[in-house]
């Protein structure tokens, strides 16, 4: 499989005032110095607490903020140094669905005004029946009907909205998805209907997604590889299936650990953290996790920053001692 | 079955709207025994957060109207109590946690500062004496060095930690009973976890009953003696949570748990089960059984009548006139699975299907 998206070195930060008046201008660094390579067809999943960096990399992957350092390579284009006509052209192959179905949408206008929008900016329809009938094909692609068209965003409910951002985004026949929590403000039982449905569609039409979230089993199931998030920096990098079940960093471990397990009599053995995560504006020395781990060695975790390396097979980790 | 901290009998609470009344919660009872942890799990819209309003008291009426049915604690009768009544039992015998930390502290004042007010509604207390409580408090919550963090403001302490004090606060009264909202659905996993074991931990010393509201199954799955599940109004489910963990009645109950990935049967599946459609509007709800729209074994005379909460082996029951057949074959199969000493873990695979 050839690389669909290149990340390398890919960093963020961004300004920030504290003190008096704003006088002491620091800079807070949300990605530092992450890469990481996405298969045509492939899904990669990216996990990690709020604050880690994880939708700061998803849209600085699409460029819908300006990285700070490194490049993004799509299908062989260099994406950080194009032009903002090239990316305009570029954006038709990369797509984004946002989490908050409630705020993604423009109120004022109808399904048909935002699904075909995409459609008449990238030219894609020969003629308004045409434009029409593509909207109503993706409506039914993505579990709506072609009637629902001429309504307004108010009058469906969190999941068929979700549903709507979804059209929106392959309108325009896009190669890669980034996903940002597209299920977390949805009720239970429609999360699942619109997994299902992201699954369906990324077999049906080969699309590779960047799939955001927080919430570990949902991105054990979309995801063919996971990568896991700390303070900007990728700590763990596996296929699901290896990362799932033997994560090797300690963090990982941690997280993994924390999710409550649906299996009746199960009471997990804890790997309690202690603390919160560190604010990135002061992140702690060495490796950023050591505050909190529970395998730390002083002298060591607390100098050394421990790059991401190959710890078997296609297992990266940054961790010392995995 | 230990003695009845709270008593929740026929419930009904109706909402004032433009499009006319809208009742929120209809017919719904359940108990809370001494030394508790039950959990009350459903959706939006299924009449969680509003059971919790109305057993405090804090219904905003108008819109709200309390229709009928009564809410007992320790035998006394909350629902006719006039407010002044109300404000003595609140904080003093009920305490409540709420999903937002951020929200549910005062900005302005510094946490000692609104530990010290909890502390005070309810007795009179020397300034420094109070203080040495709020310290204590915070300990006893797990905030690391008290002593300095009692003078911090909200916006200094991470969410884990406004969420600590939050229940610092609740627990300043020593109430029977703490109810907590949706406490973890702002967190992360991590402090999910810990604040999780901190409530267990505390319910488990101090003997405390806890009614737990969420709309997540996993945050029930471990520490939760019964769950309540509620759907549009009505409790659909009642049991032990092991026993509905392992066996779900109502279809609704189980079509919520085969939806969520980390669920015991969906390991290695390549979808997920989903249920159908939406949860209904409250004013638009289908006659007879509230599911009826989204169930896959819906049959003609479920539309006849609400179908009323059924009594099943096991201390349990479902709303749902068509489970009998199978639960009794299920009980059956449950209770050598469950005997005593046995683990009843179920492995992957084997996940049951009807």
């Amino acid at each position: 499989m050839s690389a669909l998206l290149e990340v390398n070195n890919l960093s963020k930060s961004f300004p920030v005032q504290t003190g008096l008046f704003g006088r002491d201008k620091r800079r807070v660094h949300a990605v530092s110095d992450v890469s990481f390579e996405l298969a045509e067809g492939e899904t990669l999943g990216l996990v990690g607490e709020s604050g880690c960096g994880k939708s700061t990399l998803g849209r600085a992957v699409l460029r819908l903020i300006e990285p700070s350092a490194g490049s993004v390579r799509f299908a062989g284009q260099d994406v950080t140094a194009m032009g903002s006509r090239e990316l305009r052209a570029l954006r038709r192959h990369m797509q984004i669905v946002f989490q908050d179905p409630y705020s993604s949408l423009n109120p004022r206008m109808s399904v048909r005004e935002t699904v075909g929008e995409a459609l008449r900016i990238h030219k894609l329809a020969t003629s308004r029946s045409d434009e029409d009938a593509q909207v109503a094909a993706l409506l039914v692609q993505v579990g709506l009907r072609a009637e629902h068209m001429n309504r307004f965003p108010h009058e469906f409910s969190g999941g068929q909205r979700q549903r709507i951002g979804i059209a929106r985004a392959l309108a325009v026949r896009p190669r890669l998805i980034v996903c940002d929590e597209p299920v977390s403000a949805l009720d239970v039982s429609v999360q699942a209907q619109i997994v299902n449905l992201l699954k369906d569609l990324s077999e049906q039409l080969g699309l590779s997604y960047l799939f955001i979230a927080h919430d570990l089993s949902v991105v054990e199931f979309m995801s063919q590889r996971v990568a896991v998030m700390y303070l900007g920096r990728i700590v763990e990098l596996a296929p699901a299936s290896a990362l799932y079940a033997r994560p090797r960093h300690p963090y990982t471990r941690a997280l993994l650990s924390a999710v409550p397990e649906l299996v009746p009599g199960a009471r997990k053995k804890r790997l309690k953290l202690v603390g919160d995560i560190p604010s990135p504006l002061d992140p702690p020395t060495g490796c950023a996790f050591h505050p909190r781990c529970p395998d730390a060695q002083l002298g060591r975790c607390d100098r050394e920053r421990p790059e991401l390396r190959v710890v078997d097979d296609a297992h990266q980790a940054a961790c010392h001692f995995a | 079955m230990s003695e009845p901290l709270l008593e929740v009998h026929d419930l009904a609470v109706a909402f004032h709207t433009d499009d006319g009344a809208v009742r929120a919660l209809d017919g719904v009872s359940f108990v809370v025994p001494r030394g508790k942890t039950v959990g009350l799990v459903g959706e939006s819209g299924s009449g969680k957060s509003v059971s919790a309003l109305a057993i405090m008291g804090l219904l905003p009426r108008p819109p709200a109207r309390l229709e009928r049915g009564s809410i007992k604690l320790s035998g006394q009768e909350l629902t006719t109590m006039s407010e002044r009544a109300l404000r003595g039992i609140r904080g003093r015998h009920i305490g409540m946690i709420f999903q937002e930390p951020m929200t549910s502290l005062n900005p302005v004042f510094t946490v000692g500062f609104q530990i010290i007010e909890a502390l005070c509604a309810h007795r009179t207390l020397k300034r420094a004496e109070a203080r040495e409580r709020a310290i204590g408090l915070l300990e006893r919550v797990g905030i690391p060095a008290p002593r300095e963090r009692i003078d911090a403001y909200p916006h200094q302490l991470s969410g884990g930690m406004r969420q600590r004090v939050m229940i610092a606060i609740a627990l300043a009264g020593e109430p029977e009973l703490l109810i907590a909202d949706e406490p973890t659905t702002a967190l992360d996993v991590t402090i999910q976890a810990q604040i999780l074991e901190l409530l267990a931990g505390l319910q488990r010393d101090l003997g405390m009953s806890v009614l737990l509201i969420t709309h997540d199954l996993g945050v029930v799955a471990e520490h939760v003696h019964d769950v309540v599940v509620m759907y549009a109004g009505k409790i659909v489910e009642h049991a032990e949570t092991q026993a509905l963990l392992a066996d779900p009645l109502h279809p609704y109950t189980r079509g919520l748990l085969e939806s969520v990935p980390s669920y015991v049967g969906n390991r290695g599946k390549a979808r997920l089960s989903t249920i159908p459609g939406s949860v209904p509007e409250l004013s638009k709800l289908p006659p007879g059984c509230r599911f009826l729209d989204r169930c896959g074994r819906a049959q003609a005379d479920c539309s006849l009548e609400q179908p009323p909460l059924l009594p099943f082996a096991g201390e349990r029951s479902a709303a749902c006139i068509h489970v009998e057949a199978k639960a009794q074959l299920a009980t059956a199969a449950a209770d050598t699975s469950l005997a005593p000493g046995v683990s009843p873990r179920v492995d992957g695979g084997g996940g049951g299907s009807p």
